[in-house]
């Protein structure tokens, strides 16, 4: 069962990172507009410019 | 448009020289017309940054400040093909953006702390039944104190703060039970973990916070969408007046840039756009969509006069003056004061079933402990008992099983053109048994129309109806609206007073007064056929017609009247027009019951003689006189077209030029309450089931997370049936797209 201690915490810590993760998505504006980023990926204004 | 618009008043100067405007733009249909404005304005020499929002339609543009005037971005876009209309984002729904972020975190950290629990939960039981020893449990449950903890101080605030300010006001609402479960599972779970126990609760107090914060959230988001449509339509109404500098220059500007003490020119055929006195000019002003009163009331200097009045033949210059000003504004505030101070607190069917409920399952609580130890077991489990009653009686299915409803019902409502601003108001509307509309801009369209466009020869009618468009008198438009060439006669000659004319195919032709056209002989005949209706005439060459104008009937006004009938509604009117003016109405629409002539008093007393009865009154109206009734009726609705004032008085505002969304609202509100009633009675029937598992203390950690996750996902199921069945008026809802009523006219 030694294998807990190390195991354990890396959960914990990848469950951490996601939740961090979502944080900064959150607060970085990324939900503000849901429907114009379904649309906008299929944009290329990347090639035009 | 000639003037071009000062739109100053909206720009935002930032500290790093450049200058920010928000807009609302009107006519986004696909996708590709992110690029098209994005690409178009970007072009614009001096522009930094233009970002579309694609989801509430607003647009934020950038510039290097002074090197470009915003009216040139509006008129950009107009040459795309947009309308836009200057935003200024309301503080409510900044203070809304803000708390749904706020319990997007929560629910966040309620998501993380239930998976990693889970995880730990569910070693623990398959180890129970296997050979897990008391130190590795023990140490999961450390761990599991040790995420559920901080994550529920968290998450669980939301919550916390409900029920405190519910207990502060000497209520309780559902939250209340809520708490009390999560504070006492949680510290029965601690006490167990320090005793090493095989059982404790942090997964089902965690899981339990998830599933409470998903209803809440989805509640909110609904309402914020909302929120944002409505203010968005808000702006493409907002309206623009000519303002009189002190140099005597005339600028164009948006209402909102106007202070009181302000000159204001209004020219004839105008719509006043602020409240103001009469400064210099006289004119004929309807006040039809103020007061309900179709007859014209003259105005002269010292004349107060009200925003959404139509001013007809002078040129008037106004002061304008801070709201409340006004005698029928003083007197609408004054009731509208009343009605609220009288208006019982609707206590919604969630907060009711909370009152009973709450002492019920404390109270079944005790009598668990008191049982087990008068059976001879130990104080301490009895105690462990009592609280598993406790938390699997923690009403989960019972606070999602109406705002869950609550939240699919407002969807449908939003398809079909209908904004709820209070979300209590499915259950009143659900109970309502009378339907008193207001005449004037609710039963009848808020524009003049042309009623006796079939007996003229369409021909005639065309060349009327074009001549039409370059008049500016009021019942003029009403004709312009029918014209298909909607390109103005060249070379049209106005003359004040009396009408428009112009030379076509070399032969005179006149619109305007019926002795301006030389057709006062048919005045008379015309005139017998409709004795309300407003006359002109039309002459070309020797052909001569007349053409009566008046308030025409919203075009499925009968048919919603009669629908609303067979459903056992009782419909009324009450008008502050003249009894003559409403008795046609009432004909036409079968309506026994109906009163002309009433004050916003008297509206109310009538509404408070219909509420006496034990009738639920929904009260229909959209002049600035029927807010106080508004305000005084079990539940109210308004049409967009509708009085600022009176708008926030209503409980849901509809848009378009049909009267089925108030048959629409009833119908969804029925079903969703009905659906409300359903998933209550399902929770009770867990509880009936679960509450004795418990008492006999059968119910271990896995048993409790097995119960509540089942039943909050069955009455979320069944909530989705709100939008699922009746598809017949769905598909009939679907054709009228909630499109603003008639902007232009």
């Amino acid at each position: 069962m030694e294998v807990l201690i190390y195991l354990v915490p890396t959960a914990l810590l990848l469950g951490l990172t996601g939740l961090v993760a979502f944080l900064w998505s959150l607060k970085n504006g990324q939900y503000d507009d849901v429907q114009g980023a379904a649309v906008r990926v299929l944009s290329d204004d990347d090639v035009k410019r | 448009m000639a003037e071009a618009l000062d739109l100053s008043v909206y720009v935002k100067h930032q500290d790093d020289g450049t200058a920010h405007i928000d807009l609302a733009i009107e006519g986004i249909d696909c996708a590709a017309c992110i690029d098209e404005i994005e690409d178009g304005l970007c072009r614009l020499p001096g522009v930094l940054d233009a970002r579309l929002n694609y989801t509430n339609h607003r647009l934020a543009v950038e510039w290097r400040d002074g090197e470009l005037s915003p009216a040139t971005v509006v008129e950009e876009l107009q040459r795309l093909g947009y309308k836009a209309h200057p935003f200024q984002s309301k503080l409510v729904e900044e203070e809304e953006t803000r708390r749904a972020q706020w319990l997007l975190k929560c629910l966040a950290v309620a998501g993380f702390a239930s998976m990693n629990i889970m995880l730990l939960a569910v070693s623990v039981w398959s180890g129970n039944v296997t050979d897990i020893t008391p130190e590795t449990r023990d140490f999961f449950h450390w761990l599991a104190a040790l995420i559920a903890l901080p994550a529920v101080a968290y998450a669980g605030q939301p919550f916390f703060q409900s029920a405190m300010g519910a207990l502060r006001n000497r209520r309780t609402n559902m939250d209340v039970p809520i708490v009390i479960g999560i504070l006492l599972a949680l510290s029965m779970s601690v006490f167990e973990t320090i005793n090493s126990a095989e059982h404790t609760y942090f997964d089902s107090v965690v899981m339990l916070l998830f599933f409470l914060l998903c209803g809440r959230y989805l509640d909110q988001a609904m309402r914020r969408k909302t929120r944002a449509v409505a203010s968005n339509l808000a702006s493409f109404r907002s309206e623009i007046a000519h303002r009189i500098e002190e140099d005597g220059e005339v600028v164009l500007l948006p209402t909102a840039a106007l202070k009181a003490g302000d000159r204001v020119l209004v020219r004839p055929g105008e719509r006043i756009a602020v409240d103001g006195i009469v400064i210099a000019g006289s004119s004929e002003i309807d006040e039809s969509l103020v007061t309900g009163e179709t007859a014209h009331r003259a105005v002269r200097a010292e004349s107060q006069v009200y925003a959404g009045s139509l001013n007809y033949n002078g040129t008037l210059t106004l002061r304008v003056t801070a709201a409340g000003k006004g005698t029928l504004l003083d007197e609408v505030e004054r009731l509208l004061e009343n009605a609220a101070a009288a208006k019982s607190r609707y206590v919604q069917l969630a907060d009711r079933v909370a009152k009973v409920y709450a002492p019920v399952v404390h109270t079944a609580a005790a009598i668990t402990a008191l049982t087990w130890i008068a059976t001879g077991s130990s104080v301490h489990d009895a105690l462990i008992t009592a609280i598993a009653v406790l938390i699997i009686t923690c009403p989960c299915a019972l606070a999602l099983a109406v705002p869950v409803v609550q939240v699919v019902a407002s969807g449908a409502l939003f398809r079909a053109g209908v904004f709820l601003n209070a979300g209590d108001a499915f259950e009143r509307l659900a109970k309502v048994d009378t339907v008193v509309f207001d005449k004037t801009g609710t039963l009848t369209l808020p524009t003049m129309s042309l009623v006796n466009a079939g007996e003229i020869e369409p021909s005639l009618l065309g060349a009327a109806s074009r001549l039409a468009l370059s008049s500016h008198h009021p019942l003029a438009s009403a004709v312009a609206q029918l014209a298909h060439d909607r390109r103005p006669y060249e070379e049209v000659v106005e003359a004040p007073g009396q009408g428009v004319r112009a030379i076509v195919d070399g032969r005179e032709m006149r619109l305007g007064s019926p002795a301006f056209c030389g057709a006062e002989s048919l005045v008379d005949k015309a005139a017998s056929t409709d004795s309300m209706a407003s006359v002109i005439a039309f002459s070309w060459g020797g052909e001569k017609v007349i053409l009566l104008v008046r308030q025409a009937l919203r075009p499925d006004a009968v048919d919603t009247v009669q629908s609303l009938r067979r459903r056992g509604l009782d419909c009324r009117i009450l008008s502050g027009d003249r009894p003559e003016a409403v008795a046609p109405i009432a004909a036409a629409l079968g309506i026994e019951m109906w009163r002309g002539g009433c004050k916003p008093a008297d509206k109310i007393e009538a509404l408070s003689a219909l509420k006496a009865e034990g009738r639920k009154v929904l009260m229909v109206g959209d002049g600035l006189n029927d807010a106080p009734a508004l305000a005084a009726a079990d539940v109210s609705l308004s049409p967009i077209s509708a009085a600022d004032l009176t708008q926030a008085q209503a409980d849901a505002v509809f848009l378009g030029d049909r009267l089925k969304p108030v048959l629409e609202t009833i119908e969804i509100s029925r079903r969703a309450h009905s659906l409300m009633r359903q998933n209550l009675g399902i929770a009770l029937v867990y509880n009936l089931i679960a509450v004795p598992l418990a008492f006999f203390g059968y119910v271990t950690p896995l048993v409790a997370a097995l119960a509540m996750s089942g039943s909050s996902t069955l009455v979320t199921l069944n909530a989705l049936r709100a939008r699922g069945r009746a598809p017949a008026l769905r598909a009939q809802a679907e054709p009228s797209h909630p499109v603003p009523a008639a902007q232009g006219a």
